[in-house]
C-alpha cells in the first residue's frame, strides 16, 4: 500500500521532469507531472529573424528531433509564400525524416522504455546480459543517423534544409551506399517487432482521442490533413480552432486540451490506430504476423507502434533512395511577400504544429509552435489518474516504477515542451 | 582484465536541447567499450541507477538560466574533480542567450498567460560564469569524437588534441571553393573555431558559428568583409547572434558591425 508516489527526476527521458501522486482514503488525491525544465522562449527569438534563419533556430528546440522542427518550419514558411515543394524535395524530406524516426524510435525502444520491460535500469545493464541485442540496437540507430549525416551534414542539428528545398543536393551514390545497411536494418526492425510483441506490458486500456496527420496514399509524416478519432478530418489551418493550450502552475510547459476541454493523444499510438491502412505492405504484414494489429489502446504498447513504424521507416527509406534522381536546382526561387502559413508534420513523438506570419521582406513577425509533448502532458496526467488506483496495493518500488514507466512510454521530450508558446490567454 | 577502480563519470543537464547528451549516446561503435573503461555513475537520460559522488569527471550540458541552476552548478563543482563544459550552451549560453539581447520580461509576458508562475533569470550564461571549469568543448552539438578524445585525455592526464584553427582550414581540406568569395555568402568561417568539419560551407552556405569564436581571431579585420556580403542590412549581426552570440568575441563583433552600419 502506498501513500504517495514521488519521482523527483525522471530517468531515461529527454529533458527534466518529475511526477507526484498522493492518496487520501485509498484514492488518488493529487496528481502532477512536474515540468521544471527552464523555458527557453524560442517563439520570442524568432520574431524579427529572416525566414532562412528559422530552421536553424527551431532545430535547437530538440536535439533528438531537430528534423521535425526544421520540416514543420520550412513547410509552414513555404505555405506563407505559396511555394510548392518539388517532387525531389518532397522525397528527400521524407527520407531525412525516415532517418530521424529510426534514430529516435530505436533509442526509445531499446534504451529508454525497453529496460522497463526487461527488468533493467538501463541499456547499459541490459548489455551485461544481452550484449548482442544492445549492439544490434546501436547499429540500427547508427543507420538512421547515417541518413541524417549524408543529407544534412551531421545527425544532431543537420544544416542542409532551407525554405525552398536544400542548400545542396546530397550525392546519389552516397545515399545508394546506405542501401545494404538499410536492408540489414529492415531485417533487424522486423525482428524488433517480433520481440516487442512478446514483452510483458502492464495492463491499462484507455479511451483516447487520437490525433495525427493523415494522408490518403502514405503513412503521413511530412504532409496531410489532421485526423481525429473524435471529430474526423480537419485541415492544418483549422488545428488551432479545435486544440487549445492552457498555462498551469506546476509546469513550465503549456498543457493542450480539445475545445471540449478534454485531453487528447498524439504520437505513435495515435498514428498507428488512425493510419494503419496507409502503412507499406512490409510493415502491415509484420504487424499481422506478430499479432499486433490495431486497435492498441494501452499506452505502454506505444513501443509496439514504434517498432512497426521503424520497419516502415527502413522500408520507406530503401524505396525512396531508389527514386532519388535530382535534376532541377536544389532550391526554388523565392518571391518575397507578406503572408501567414501553418504546417504540421509528425515528429517521432507526434504532431508538431508551426505557424508563422512574415512581412513583405521575409522577416518573421509572429511565430507559434505546438510541440507533441506539450499536447500529451494533460493526457499523461489523465492516464495517471486512471493508473493510480490500480497500483495502490502494490509495494512502493513497484508502484513507483509502473507510474514512471507510463510516462517513459510517452517518450516525453521535455526540452521541446518548454520552448514556450504564445498567445493563449487563460482567464480562469 | 577488469581494472580495480574504474574512473567515474557524471553527465548533467542544464538549459539545453539534449543534443550534446545525445551525441554521447550516438557513439554507437564505442559506447559499450566506453562503459568498460569508465563507470557511468550519473547520467539520467541514459540510466535510472545513480551512484553517489564524488565523481572523477563531470560533463555539463546546457546553460544557466535560473536561480536553482546557479545553486546546482556550485554543488556539481563540489562533486566533480574534473569539470567539463559540454557544448555551446555550456561554454557561451547557447541559442537561449538570444534573450540577453532582448527584454526577458517582455518575452515572458508574451508567452505566458501567467507570467508569475515562471521563474527565470534575465540572461542565459555559461557554466564558467558561475564556477571554475577544467576544460570546455564547443559545438552545437559537440562533436562526439571530441568528447571521447577529451575523456581519454583526462584519463591519461594529458591535454586533449583540439583544433586551434578556423573553419576555413577544414574547408580548404575538403577542397571546397570559398562560399564567401565566390557566392558572396556571409560566412563566419574565418572567425569560428574548427571542429564541425566545415559542414555548412560544404553545403554551399555560410557558417553560422556554432563552434564558437576562434581564439585570437582577427575580428576587426573581418568585419568589413562580413558587412560587404550581407544580403540585407543586419544579416551579419543575425549570423553572429544565432548559436554563439553570447561569446565575448561575437558580442564584440556584433557591436563593431552595428557601429559600422550606423556610420
Amino acid at each position: 500500500m502506498v501513500n504517495t508516489i514521488e519521482v523527483a527526476s525522471l530517468a531515461r527521458v529527454e529533458g527534466e521532469g518529475g511526477l507526484y501522486i498522493s492518496y487520501k482514503d485509498g484514492k488518488p488525491n493529487e496528481i502532477k507531472v512536474n515540468i521544471y525544465e527552464p523555458p527557453r522562449f524560442f517563439e520570442a527569438f524568432l520574431e524579427g529573424r529572416y525566414l532562412q534563419d528559422v530552421p536553424d533556430i527551431t532545430a535547437r528546440i530538440c536535439g533528438i528531433c531537430p528534423v521535425a522542427y526544421q520540416m514543420s518550419a520550412v513547410r509552414a514558411l513555404e505555405k506563407s509564400l505559396a511555394l510548392e515543394m518539388t517532387a525531389q524535395t518532397r522525397l528527400l524530406r521524407n527520407l531525412l525524416y525516415c532517418g530521424e524516426w529510426i534514430e529516435s524510435h530505436v533509442l526509445h525502444i531499446y534504451m529508454l522504455q525497453g529496460p522497463d520491460l526487461t527488468g533493467h535500469e538501463s541499456a547499459i545493464s541490459l548489455a551485461e546480459v544481452a550484449p548482442e541485442r544492445v549492439t544490434t540496437a546501436l547499429q540500427m540507430k547508427k543507420i538512421g543517423n547515417q541518413i541524417l549525416k549524408v543529407i544534412g551534414g551531421r545527425s544532431v542539428h543537420p544544416v542542409n534544409a532551407c525554405v525552398g528545398g536544400w542548400y545542396r543536393w546530397p550525392e546519389v551514390e552516397k545515399l545508394e551506399d546506405l542501401v545494404p545497411d538499410l536492408n540489414w536494418g529492415l531485417e533487424q526492425a522486423i525482428e524488433t517487432v517480433r520481440w516487442a510483441a512478446t514483452l510483458p506490458y502492464p495492463e491499462l486500456e484507455v479511451d483516447y482521442e487520437y490525433v495525427a496527420l493523415h494522408h490518403p496514399d502514405e503513412y503521413a509524416v511530412l504532409e496531410g490533413n489532421i485526423l481525429s478519432s473524435r471529430i474526423g478530418m480537419i485541415t492544418e489551418q483549422d488545428f488551432e480552432s479545435h486544440y487549445l493550450e492552457r498555462h498551469v502552475e506546476h509546469s513550465n510547459a503549456l498543457h493542450s486540451y480539445t475545445e471540449e476541454n478534454q485531453p487528447y493523444l498524439v504520437g505513435p499510438l495515435a498514428r498507428y490506430n488512425l493510419n494503419f491502412e496507409q502503412l507499406g505492405d512490409t510493415a502491415k504484414h509484420v504487424a499481422a504476423d506478430a499479432g499486433v494489429e490495431p486497435p492498441l489502446h494501452n499506452p505502454y504498447k506505444g513501443l509496439i507502434a514504434r517498432a512497426v513504424e521503424t520497419v516502415e521507416a527502413f522500408d520507406r527509406a530503401i524505396r525512396l533512395i531508389k527514386t532519388y534522381q535530382p535534376a532541377e536546382p536544389s532550391t526554388l526561387p523565392i518571391e518575397m511577400r507578406a503572408g501567414e502559413g501553418v504546417a504540421a508534420t509528425e515528429a517521432p513523438r507526434g504532431l508538431l504544429y508551426h505557424r508563422y506570419r512574415i512581412n513583405e521582406f521575409g522577416f518573421v513577425e509572429n511565430a507559434r509552435i505546438v510541440p507533441p509533448t506539450a499536447q500529451n502532458l494533460a493526457r499523461m496526467e489523465a492516464d495517471l489518474w486512471q493508473l493510480a488506483p490500480l497500483v495502490y496495493e502494490l509495494p512502493q518500488e513497484e508502484a513507483t516504477l509502473t507510474c514512471e514507466h507510463l510516462l517513459r512510454a510517452y517518450d516525453p521530450c521535455i526540452s521541446c515542451a518548454t520552448h514556450f508558446l504564445t498567445l493563449t490567454i487563460d482567464k480562469t | 582484465m577488469t581494472p580495480i577502480h574504474k574512473p567515474s563519470i557524471a553527465v548533467y543537464k542544464f538549459s539545453s536541447c539534449d543534443g550534446c547528451q545525445l551525441s554521447i549516446l550516438n557513439l554507437e561503435d564505442d559506447l559499450l567499450e566506453l562503459t568498460n573503461l569508465i563507470e557511468i555513475a550519473f547520467f539520467l537520460e541514459a540510466r535510472r541507477r545513480v551512484l553517489p559522488g564524488p565523481y572523477d569527471i563531470g560533463l555539463v550540458e546546457g546553460s544557466v538560466t535560473t536561480e536553482e541552476e546557479i545553486e546546482k552548478i556550485k554543488e556539481i563543482r563540489h562533486d566533480c574533480k574534473f569539470l567539463i563544459a559540454l557544448g555551446t550552451c555550456a561554454t557561451a549560453g547557447g541559442v537561449q542567450a538570444l534573450r540577453n539581447f532582448g527584454d526577458v520580461e517582455t518575452f515572458t509576458q508574451n508567452v505566458y498567460a501567467h507570467p508569475e508562475f515562471i521563474q527565470t533569470l534575465p540572461t542565459s550564461s555559461s557554466i564558467s560564469d558561475h564556477v571554475h571549469i577544467d576544460a570546455e568543448l564547443w559545438g552545437c552539438p559537440v562533436d562526439k569524437f571530441q568528447v571521447v578524445g577529451m575523456i581519454t585525455a583526462v584519463l591519461q592526464n594529458r591535454s586533449p588534441n583540439l583544433p586551434d584553427y578556423s573553419v576555413c582550414l577544414e574547408c580548404k581540406r575538403h577542397g571546397n571553393i570559398c562560399t564567401m568569395v565566390t557566392n558572396g555568402s556571409a560566412c563566419l568561417g574565418p572567425i569560428t573555431r574548427a571542429g564541425c568539419g566545415a559542414i555548412c560551407p560544404s553545403m554551399n552556405r555560410g557558417c553560422y558559428g556554432c563552434f564558437g569564436p576562434l581564439p585570437n581571431a582577427e575580428i576587426e579585420a573581418f568585419i568589413p568583409h562580413l558587412r560587404a556580403s550581407e544580403r540585407y542590412p543586419g544579416e551579419g549581426v543575425n549570423l553572429l547572434r544565432t548559436i554563439s552570440g553570447n561569446a565575448p568575441e561575437f558580442i564584440e563583433a556584433a557591436e563593431l558591425l552595428m557601429r559600422a552600419e550606423d556610420d
